[in-house]
């Protein structure tokens, strides 16, 4: 096999055939897979969560990991948000020419040990070869199993006095990509991470969740945002409770981006009520991933408030905060 | 004097009336995040100033960028927020949908790896920005020269603050004290608004750009109503003389000449240009002075000196908005209607 992937990987003919036996089906291996079908034939149960998402990050590889990885992960927490037990992935490969095999095999690797870290099996595929300089875009979509008593939660059931955790530390992952983009020397490390250890303890405790939400582009703020509208609601966080690291923290103030409305790939938000607070802040604190969880702010129903989302300053005063508009530009001064 | 006490004061404060401008953009953002205006009693109303450098960049400068960036072998390397600014045919951002040339970089420098990558190609940074930027350009053209890098050149919308201040306090717009910007005071020194404060009587106090600060920066402008002084509240990284060392490469570089102010139209020395032993650098700067608005009922013109606010804009919310800005005011985060516009919601 050649060392970068030429168009004639593209071809559906014998080099085809090599780059998926020794890149793709030696990491991905499983019965369902290695039948080779057009299509996989899973069991399923009554009620299934399905969704999809396509990965375009550069760079492709970053501190704490790379685009195989995120490709998982963010098709797993969808999937987690609504109560599912990710079961099945599929996976689309969009391979530019050009790109370096060894390079293609570690996003190969990496993507197979996060799916097996998750326990999803990949069970369906594509690879397709395109003009260009040796990028890779990756298309993953998911299928998982409803928890029959986790139907409930969704965007819309945040109440009066619940309360909002969130598992850890925000802008990791938008730190680590930026600070790669600007060629800083930074320890900031993605938090790329399936999140099934955190959502699989909360449904089997049976505390009452009501919303969970992963916070990825856009932001806590554009979260919590979009969930007021969902449920009529008004939230309230504190800024002094919001998590970042103080690495995170000097970065973003040095860039003019607040953590706020950094993108994260490995956090939730919980919406919870009140009587179960503190009994779920614990089992997230003890589930990997989630030993920085903080209770951030709380849901009230006020008719004059509905859909917004009001953060108390580290001064004792309120401000209102929109969803992220653009795209977080650093500024000039 | 303890935070508590202060805000205990501004709040329940019915004494005469005073209409504070913070001229800079990252205080315009610094009082919206923390939330000021709440906890400030109605007598003390706080105005945005001109200091965000994308909102005072002429629509000519925009409109020269866009050729540039179309023209064969030249290519515009430019800041994240000046790419959706609109001149008046468009934005660099819609430029480049259309086949234009434009490199978003972090920092100036960055032209500098991009010029040695592609000597072929001619690449032109778009140097706007008060005196807190204008010493990364001197030291730009000082890379360029020691690194005899001839493909690079820069075409300069700077601006200093003095001028604006002065045309400010002298157009009737009835501002009782400004909020002065630290930022450019690190450079430039307290010293930079010593004559307005004394020529019109009101006083300014440097300020850093915490919610503290801000609260310690009201209280001493409202206790200073009608003296004619400096303060300087930022006394940790500003000083009286300023960053003498950034003074003389800004000067090495560049001298004062007459700017056209978005909105506001030609200040006399109010600019920074590129020295004539230095034209080789420029990008034909100088005769961008045009300023056509794209929607003639944009009032950002009004906003910057504080004439009126962005609520009253007969555009604001209705056909102007972050995603499609007809200013340049609701461009950058720190543009005031850019602000204004989040606060809303």
């Amino acid at each position: 096999m050649t060392d970068t992937v030429t168009m004639a990987h593209g071809s559906g003919g014998s080099a085809t055939k090599e780059l998926i036996e020794n890149v793709f089906a030696a990491e991905f291996s499983n019965d369902t897979l290695n039948a080779m079908e057009d299509s996989a034939v899973v069991p399923a149960s009554e009620k299934i969560a399905l969704t999809t998402d396509s990965f375009v990050v550069k760079p492709v590889e970053y501190k704490g990991g790379n685009i195989g990885r995120l490709s998982i992960c963010g098709t797993v927490n969808d999937l987690l948000m609504r109560g599912s037990k990710p079961e099945y992935i599929t996976a689309g490969f969009i391979l530019e020419e050009g790109l370096d095999i060894d390079l293609l095999k570690r996003i190969v690797k990496s993507a197979a040990e996060t799916a097996r870290e998750a326990g999803v099996r990949i069970v369906a595929g594509d690879t397709k070869v395109i003009d260009g300089n040796g990028g890779i875009y990756i298309n993953t979509a998911g299928v998982g199993l409803l928890d029959p008593a986790a139907e409930d939660i969704s965007a819309k059931r945040a109440s009066d006095g619940d309360v909002i955790i969130v598992s850890g530390n925000l802008g990791d992952h938008h730190s680590a990509i930026l600070t790669d983009r600007l060629g800083i020397d930074s320890d900031i490390e993605s938090d790329n991470a399936p999140l099934v250890d955190i959502v699989g303890n909360l449904l089997k405790s049976g505390v009452e969740i009501h919303t969970l939400r992963d916070i990825t582009r856009g932001g806590l703020a554009t979260v919590l945002k979009e969930l007021a509208e969902s449920s009529g609601t008004c939230f309230y966080i504190n800024e002094n409770d919001i998590p970042a690291s103080a690495a995170v923290k000097s970065f973003a103030a040095m860039l003019g981006l607040e953590p706020l409305y950094m993108g994260n790939e490995g956090k939730l938000a919980a919406v919870v009520a009140a009587k179960d607070v503190e009994r779920a802040l614990e089992i997230i604190r003890n589930s990997k991933y989630g030993a920085d969880a903080v209770i951030v702010g709380e849901v009230k129903a006020e008719e004059s408030r509905r859909g917004r989302l009001i953060v108390r300053t580290e001064i004792g005063s309120e401000r209102e905060v929109g969803i992220l508009k653009g795209e977080g530009l650093p500024r000039i001064c | 004097m303890e935070i508590e006490k202060i805000k205990e004061f501004l709040g329940s404060y019915e004494g005469p009336r005073m209409k504070i401008m913070e001229i800079c953009g990252s205080h315009t953002g610094a009082i919206h995040k923390n939330g000021i205006p709440k906890l400030l009693s109605e007598n003390i109303e706080l105005i945005s100033g001109p200091g965000c450098p994308v909102c005072v960049t002429p629509s000519a400068y925009i409109d020269r960028l866009i050729e540039i960036s179309k023209e064969e072998g030249r290519c515009v390397v430019s800041f994240g927020d000046l790419l959706r600014v609109p001149g008046s045919r468009g934005s660099l951002s819609e430029a480049m949908g259309k086949g234009g040339r434009v490199k978003m970089v972090y920092s100036p420098l960055d032209i500098l790896k991009l010029a040695k990558g592609e000597p072929a190609t001619e690449f032109v940074f778009a140097a706007i920005g008060f005196e807190t930027t204008a010493p990364v350009y001197a030291i730009l053209i000082d890379s360029l020269i020691r690194d005899n890098i001839k493909n690079v050149k820069i075409l300069t919308a700077m601006k200093t603050m003095e001028m604006a201040v002065d045309y400010i306090c002298s157009s009737g717009g009835g501002i009782d004290g400004f909020i002065a910007p630290g930022h450019v005071c690190v450079v430039a020194g307290a010293k930079e608004f010593e004559a307005a404060a004394e020529k019109y009587a009101l006083p300014f106090v440097v300020s850093g750009f915490t919610g503290e600060d801000i609260l310690k920066t009201l209280y001493l402008l409202v206790k200073n109503r009608g003296k004619g002084r400096v303060i300087n509240a930022y006394g940790s990284v500003v000083t009286y003389d300023g960053n003498l060392a950034a003074q003389e490469m800004i000067d090495k570089y560049f001298e004062r000449t007459d700017a056209v102010w978005r909105g506001i139209g030609e200040l006399k020395g109010s600019g920074l240009a590129l020295r004539t032993e230095y034209a080789g650098f420029d990008a034909g700067s100088r005769e961008l002075v045009e300023d056509i608005k794209i929607n003639r009922a944009c009032a950002c013109d009004k906003v910057i000196i504080g004439a009126m606010r962005p609520e009253e804009c007969p555009l604001f919310k209705k056909v102007c908005s972050p995603m499609n800005p007809q200013g340049a005011c609701m461009v950058s985060p720190e543009g005031t209607c850019n602000t204004h516009f989040a606060i809303e919601g």
